[in-house]
């Protein structure tokens, strides 16, 4: 019942993002919303509630606490952006130089979660110098394709997390897990 | 319709222009691109900046609904693309 | 004033994201593998769509604030378009890298690889399903007979 009330209210927001704009000069509401397309959202949103309830909840309830979206849009503004910018400069500099020193190492980040895993996969991603390639799912290590090996990193196998993640396993815990 | 700043629309279409030449670089690597996953990356690029510029000739021209265009492209090519990366990796459907 | 410091602000973004955009192709061009022309396209793309689009999302706020009701649209419509590249572009590098070191594409000039030799699942899961297909075949033969 939960799971079934949790869906429909997401799949209502995402639908009234999706339809700003529709009012007409007999009804709006809030001067964005017709009030039939209110209504026919909430028809669809109820229905889609009652299919996709099983996937989209899974067994934990732990992502419904607000507490932990504002330390996610926190986390996006703050270190995502700035390791993005970093990333964008870094790139910038081995395209015009072409200096580059590739290789694929394995990092084991040591989380448990799916979605743990996939935002700290993303995050890699479009941080500087590295992109993921696979995924261990047993041991839910990364293989992460970097674009400049450090030396001193190589001792040590699976190489040490804060090479190249920084701070990222950190605030993915304190969102996910 | 949208005319807030002056001058801004040509402006606009001067980004435009630039856009078109970062596609045409990118349509050169999937012309060249020596291996499949090489084309498919160039084709990956060409269809992030073909929504940033739907969403721009939304604003030159003063339509928006190129942009509402431009959400559904998005996740459409998102889709094609990991149905490309399947059809590599030579796993069943 | 305030609109003009607003004016400088959306002509600053569209300069970078356009830098950058252009940036991502020639990134494509000159890089020599799969992998590194992914990070070209892949971070490039990402960081000047912000950018090109942010410039968009303030211009519809500034309409908005003007009661003009198509600002609300640009805005919220953008912000939509935003979150899906956000989200889809990153994973579709990951699937597409994957399926570039699977079908065998080694990695440039590289120090290390790790992931060499660890890829097993597809070679035991192929000849499971072959014999399937297979039957089917044979039995459609034979009633076609």
């Amino acid at each position: 019942m939960i799971a079934f009330v949790i869906t429909t209210i997401v799949c209502f927001i995402t639908y009234l993002f999706l339809t700003t704009g529709s009012a007409t000069a007999d009804s709006d509401i809030l001067g964005l919303w017709s009030q039939y397309e209110i209504i026919f959202g909430v028809v669809l949103s109820v229905i889609s509630g009652v299919i996709a309830r099983t996937i989209f909840v899974k067994e934990s309830k732990r992502m419904a606490n607000p507490a932990k979206w504002f330390i996610f849009l926190g986390y996006l503004v703050g270190p995502f952006f700035i390791g993005m910018a970093k990333a964008n400069f870094d790139v910038a500099y081995r395209v015009i130089t072409g200096k580059i020193n590739p290789g694929i190492v394995r990092i084991s980040p040591d989380l448990k979660t799916d979605l743990g895993i996939t935002m700290l996969a993303n995050s890699i991603t479009l941080t500087p110098g590295t992109l993921t390639v696979d995924i261990d799912e047993n041991k839910n290590d990364l293989y992460i394709h970097w674009i400049n090996v450090k030396k001193e990193a190589l001792e040590k196998k699976p190489v040490d997390c804060k090479y190249i993640c920084g701070s990222f396993p950190k605030w993915i815990r304190r969102i996910a897990e | 319709m949208i005319e807030v700043i002056e001058g801004l629309d040509t402006l606009y279409l001067v980004v435009l222009g630039m856009l078109f030449l970062s596609v045409v670089m990118a349509m050169i690597r999937v012309i060249l691109g020596p291996t499949a996953p090489d084309r498919a990356v160039g084709l990956d690029t060409i269809n992030t900046i073909v929504i940033v510029s739907m969403i721009i000739f939304g604003i030159a021209k003063g339509s928006v609904i190129y942009i509402d265009v431009a959400i559904v492209y998005a996740l459409l090519s998102f889709i094609s693309i990991l149905f490309i990366a399947k059809y590599l990796e030579g796993g069943e459907f | 004033m305030i609109s003009e410091i607003f004016e400088i602000v959306i002509y600053i973004f569209l300069a970078i994201g356009v830098f950058f955009n252009l940036l991502a192709g020639i990134g494509l061009l000159r890089f020599p593998d799969v992998y590194t022309r992914l990070h070209a396209g892949t971070k490039c793309t990402t960081f000047g769509s912000i950018f090109l689009i942010g410039s968009v999302i303030l211009l519809g706020l500034r309409m908005w604030w003007n009661n003009d009701a198509d600002g609300s649209i640009l805005a919220i419509h953008s912000i939509v378009a935003l979150v899906a590249i956000l989200v889809t572009n990153p994973t579709g590098a990951h699937a597409l890298a994957r399926a570039a070191h699977r079908s065998g594409v080694e990695p440039y000039g590289a120090v290390v690889d790790d992931l060499k030799g660890t890829i097993k699942p597809k070679a035991e899961s192929k000849p499971k399903k072959k014999p399937v297909k297979k039957k089917k075949t044979s039995t459609k033969k034979e009633e076609g007979k």
